[in-house]
């Protein structure tokens, strides 16, 4: 039972160590930042994979931090919602840092880079771990923190632009949270998030509670770029860094804005009916303004950056239904959308990587001079269009299903109705990058080195097999626990205290 | 009560700051205002009146102790907004190096 407790701390403190060694002593011996950081967040991906085993056989398990219990000491909790999402940051993390070898070559300070994406990871990891509500918003802030540094990397007109509008954005964001956490603790008197889940359905939510609510809702809304707050995402996703694009749009913005909304709303507040049609509604609000802004870009990264918000919008219009299946395709597109749109990102760095631009028009004919992204780039975008066997399209078919038997009539015609516009945009990327004739400057590139095509083709690798993950054997250990983690509301409040007893 | 009122209208200034003013460093103020202004509330929900220290001794009883906290989670959010406005006064360096100019109606090549 202890050996099976003392993974719970790992996940923060092995990132954390890695940036630390890495910032110490890397800027000596020039390979050890690519080491380093591919050893941590492979052994992070393994541990991962040990947690979902761990949360399935075990149930839920509370590390107390310094031996205090907790309502009175912070708390670690890992149930099956926890694993899901840390599988999730961990895979993706680590076949970007994969790809990063190469990639990353070309700016000089390369154990910079290593040092703020641990960092990120850190916080990613803490977000999705933690018990505790105010510890949730300082590893927020270290991953929001590590992100803008991150933005900024290649400090030229752009990046600093659009690393300066995310910072204030996202800045406003927190604070919108962190009143909420005080409008909580003032009304509950803790910060333990299943003791406050206790404590409120005890006394009822009050007018402090659905304040903190709204306040919640424009703060991890503001994170996960729903559409009214959005407009920071389409500038800071397109000016990082290929590899930082991947992690921020594959996995910041779901396990910073999805998840939290998800453990706050469901867990922590109690689901009510008005929170629900809110989330229903900007996410089909997301769903359809992404996706129309999308399809007029022509700067590759620009366009899979709008892309990220209409799927995001997917995932909380399933989320938000609130009916186990819904949830069941929203989580199961949370994962499929971090697995695919990270590898467009991807894709879309090869091409920068080996022609120098993003702009689509400029492209063309890329189909014969790079064969492993191009066909690591038409997998991800039939996943990400819906065509089956591709893993997004099981996901998108839930939730269709599941707005459809919940008499979303509505909401299940705008799904499809963004799903086509989706398929049509990525026709128009494939058209002009990768098909049709070889403009003459471009006659010269060649595929991209070694380590960045392994990258790409692990990430399809799994888009082909997602669909294998609802395979009745497979969803019951992965998807089906963190689904009743959510539709189980606030009875996460017993069940961690039976896991604090253990 | 009018205290509240009073730190919510130190937010709203920070806010006000935030949307309306075109220099940057004079978001970054209005960041740092907005901030304190959460800060100062958190510390204001665990004000008692008349209230002591709260420190454990044989011969006081356990009465009207304000409650210690929020003053310890309070240090932390400073913190944190030390190393955001820290790194937004370093993006706005450099900013101004690249641009020549703190307006942000001039720094706009994003669009689309």
């Amino acid at each position: 039972m202890m050996d099976s407790l003392n993974i719970i701390p790992i996940f923060i403190i092995l990132p954390l160590a890695g940036a630390f060694v890495t910032s110490l002593i890397a800027r000596r011996i020039k390979v050890l930042p690519d080491i380093l950081g591919n050893v941590v967040t492979l052994a992070l991906s393994c541990f991962s994979i040990i947690a979902v085993k761990i949360a399935w056989t075990q149930g839920t398990l509370v590390y107390s931090v310094g031996s205090w219990k907790p309502p009175i000491g912070i708390a670690m909790v890992l149930d099956s919602l926890t694993a899901f999402m840390l599988v999730t940051v961990n895979v993706v993390a680590f076949a970007i840092s994969i790809y990063a070898i190469n990639y990353m070559e070309k700016y000089t300070a390369k154990w910079k880079f290593y040092t703020l994406f641990l960092l990120m990871l850190a916080g990613m990891n803490g977000v999705v771990i933690t018990g505790d509500l105010f510890n949730l918003f300082v590893f927020l802030e270290i991953a929001s923190v590590a992100s803008y540094a991150l933005v900024a990397f290649g400090t030229e007109r752009h990046e600093l632009e659009a690393a300066f509008k995310y910072a204030v954005m996202s800045t406003v964001g927190s604070l919108f949270i962190l009143l909420g956490i005080v409008f909580l603790y003032s009304y509950t008197s803790t910060l333990n998030m299943a003791d406050m889940a206790n404590i409120l359905a005890h006394q009822g939510l009050s007018k402090i509670g659905l304040f903190a609510s709204v306040l919640f809702l424009m703060g991890f809304g503001l994170k996960a770029a729903l559409v009214p707050f959005h407009a920071w995402l389409p500038d800071a996703h397109p000016s990082a860094p290929a590899p930082i694009s991947a992690m921020l749009s594959g996995v910041l913005i779901k396990s910073l804005g999805v998840y939290t909304l998800c453990r706050i709303f469901y867990n922590v507040l109690g689901m009510s009916q008005e929170i629900s049609s809110i989330l229903m509604f900007l996410g089909a609000l997301s769903m359809v303004i992404g996706v129309f802004l999308a399809i007029g870009q022509w700067d590759f990264k620009r366009l899979l950056a709008y892309h990220s918000i209409s799927q995001i919008g997917y995932v909380v219009l399933g989320i938000g239904l609130g009916t186990p299946l819904g949830i069941m395709g929203g989580l199961f597109h949370l994962f499929n959308h971090s697995i695919f749109k990270s590898l467009l990102f991807l894709n879309s760095g090869a091409v920068e990587y080996a022609t120098g631009t993003r702009n689509l028009q400029e492209m063309g004919g890329l189909s014969n001079k790079m064969p492993a992204t191009t066909s690591t780039n038409l997998i991800a975008s039939m996943s990400i269009a819906g065509i089956p066997p591709f893993n997004g399209f099981w996901s998108k078919l839930i939730i269709i299903i599941a707005a459809v038997q919940a008499q979303r009539y509505g909401y299940a015609f705008w799904a499809v109705l963004a799903s086509i516009l989706t398929l049509a945009s990525f026709m128009k990327v494939m058209k002009y990058a990768y098909y049709g004739k070889l403009k003459e400057k471009l006659s010269k590139i060649r595929e991209v080195p070694v380590f960045m095509t392994l990258g790409m083709i692990f990430l399809a690798l799994i888009c082909i097999g997602g669909g294998l993950l609802l395979v009745p054997e497979l969803s019951k250990i992965f998807l089906k626990g963190a689904t009743d983690v959510i539709t189980e509301g606030t009875s996460y409040a017993t069940v961690v205290f039976k896991g604090v007893m253990q | 009560m009018i205290i509240y009122l009073l730190c919510l209208l130190l937010f709203c200034i920070g806010l006000y700051c935030i949307l309306r003013k075109r220099n940057i460093i004079k978001i970054i103020v209005g960041i740092i205002i907005a901030e304190y202004a959460a800060n100062l509330f958190f510390v204001l929900v665990a004000y008692r009146r008349e209230g002591r220290a709260p420190i454990f001794a044989p011969d006081t009883d356990i009465t009207n102790m304000v409650d210690p906290l929020p003053h310890a989670l309070v240090l932390t959010a400073i913190v944190i907004g030390l190393a955001t406005t820290a790194l937004l006064v370093g993006i706005a360096m450099r900013i101004y190096e690249k641009y020549g100019t703190f307006d942000i109606t001039k720094i706009k090549e994003l669009r689309g």
